[in-house]
């Protein structure tokens, strides 16, 4: 299997020997395997992410220490770990648009977003958006950046995990934090995306 | 290494084309396979640089073209028979086993509440990379600096588009393992780490750059020399 494109049955094949041999060494149970999945699947995900934007939306001192020291001030909400030990916060303005990306691998900050889209991960979005990022976003995804905003494409090359603090939508004043954590989708944290509209 | 996983700036792989949603694992072996990292990191198999080392080692065109978690599969691979824990032959003899017998039970164990344990302490407070150096930053924020531009054959964090090119320091981290030290098993020995901001213009060209565009990238110490210091700002 080291060239080649193998099919779907040929890599489970692959991946349950490996498996039964790490099972026999003590190495990996299948409840660990359970338990990781149910962590990733049902408690570390993008409502996280959208729950510290939409506190800093809300909280001016919360807005200040997260711009400050993303990983403390998650913290404070319980909000941390694997793959985002070192976080840093980017606040969009009207001036400037942020967007996320690791043209080496595939890193991106887990404890607020959960495990990364596929796209993300595959090399198309990897080669592109630092060299085209305004088109990729309007014609991939349909997101339409102004020529006058400058687009910062910010590439993880290291254990810092960079996101995206989007920009509070108009219409939202006395919203609860839970109201306004609603309107805070994945895309607008990686930068691909806007946050939902004000109905 | 110069690899095609190293792939920013790569012209013609298509568009992005993002699905409306996805399930976060999308086969039944994606879900061993990404415990395997935690089971295996604890193992000690490898560490997180020398786990990416393994996936740009893989043949190219498999690379591109194959499953994200298949990248997965190799690198632990290779890394739990360098590691003595896998044979090879053994392995093979039992993939030819299940493909041609899919639904065969797994071996018999026991559950160990150890692994368990491991997994909640490790998700919640991470395996953070800072260390501590004796090692003074060079450089400070808003000098310019120059990516060196030499192309090691091991494990590097150097894009190729970043190198030779210039930028300015917009941000000390501190001090982190050094990926060209730990990801080629030669320790961590941690190095500075500093964002640099590379203008779109400084990368692809005038002509073919996003008039506002900018792109910021983390370098370690070793790979910047210094331009231009910043008037004042290493008083």
């Amino acid at each position: 299997m080291s060239t080649g494109v193998s099919s779907q049955e040929e890599i489970a094949a692959r991946v349950k020997a490996l498996e039964s041999m790490l099972i026999e060494r003590g190495v990996m149970t299948t409840s660990m395997v359970d338990h990781i999945v149910d962590i990733y699947e049902n408690e570390v995900g993008p409502q996280l992410g959208a729950k510290v934007v939409a506190k800093a939306w809300a909280d001016p001192d919360f807005r200040t220490r997260l711009l400050d020291d993303a990983t403390e001030a998650c913290k404070e909400l319980g909000i941390g770990g694997l793959q985002g030990e070192d976080m840093v916060v980017l606040e969009d303005t009207d001036e400037v648009h942020h967007a996320i990306v690791c043209t080496l691998c595939s890193c991106y900050p887990w404890p607020v977003l959960g495990l990364p889209p596929n796209w993300y991960k595959d090399p198309q979005y990897r080669a592109r958006i630092v060299r085209e990022p305004r088109k990729v976003l309007s014609e991939d995804f349909g997101f339409a950046v102004s020529d006058d905003r400058e687009i910062r494409i910010w590439d993880s090359s290291s254990e810092m995990r960079y996101w995206v603090l989007p920009q509070r939508p108009a219409g939202t004043g006395g919203w609860s934090e839970d109201q306004l954590a609603e309107l805070v989708t994945r895309d607008s944290m990686i930068g691909v995306g806007p946050v939902k509209e004000v109905a | 290494m110069n690899g095609v996983f190293d792939l920013g700036g790569t012209d013609g792989l298509g568009p992005v084309d993002p699905p409306e949603s996805e399930p976060i694992f999308r086969a039944e072996w994606e879900k061993p396979m990404f415990t395997m990292f935690s089971a295996c990191f604890r193992a000690g198999y490898f560490g997180l640089d020398s786990f990416r080392h393994g996936i740009e080692k893989i043949d190219p065109a498999t690379y591109l073209q194959s499953p994200y978690y298949e990248h997965w599969l190799h690198t632990i691979e290779d890394h739990a028979v360098a590691a003595g824990a896998i044979d090879p032959d053994e392995l093979d003899r039992r993939t030819r086993y299940y493909l041609d017998n899919p639904d065969a039970p797994l071996p018999d164990h026991e559950q160990n509440q150890e692994l368990i344990d491991f997994v909640d302490a490790v998700v919640p407070a991470g395996a953070p990379a800072q260390r501590a150096t004796d090692k003074q930053p060079r450089f400070s924020v808003g000098d310019v600096v120059r990516v060196r531009d030499d192309s090691p054959h091991g494990h590097t964090r150097r894009a190729r588009y970043i190198r030779g090119r210039t930028g300015t320091v917009s941000a000390h981290r501190g001090s982190f393992i050094y990926p060209d030290a730990a990801g080629n098993g030669l320790g961590e020995n941690p190095e500075h780490v500093y964002t640099v901001k590379f203008t779109s213009d400084e990368l692809w060209g005038p002509e073919y750059a996003d008039p506002k565009g900018s792109v910021y990238f983390d370098v370690w110490d070793p790979y910047i020399e210094l331009v231009s210091a910043t008037e004042g700002a290493n008083a």
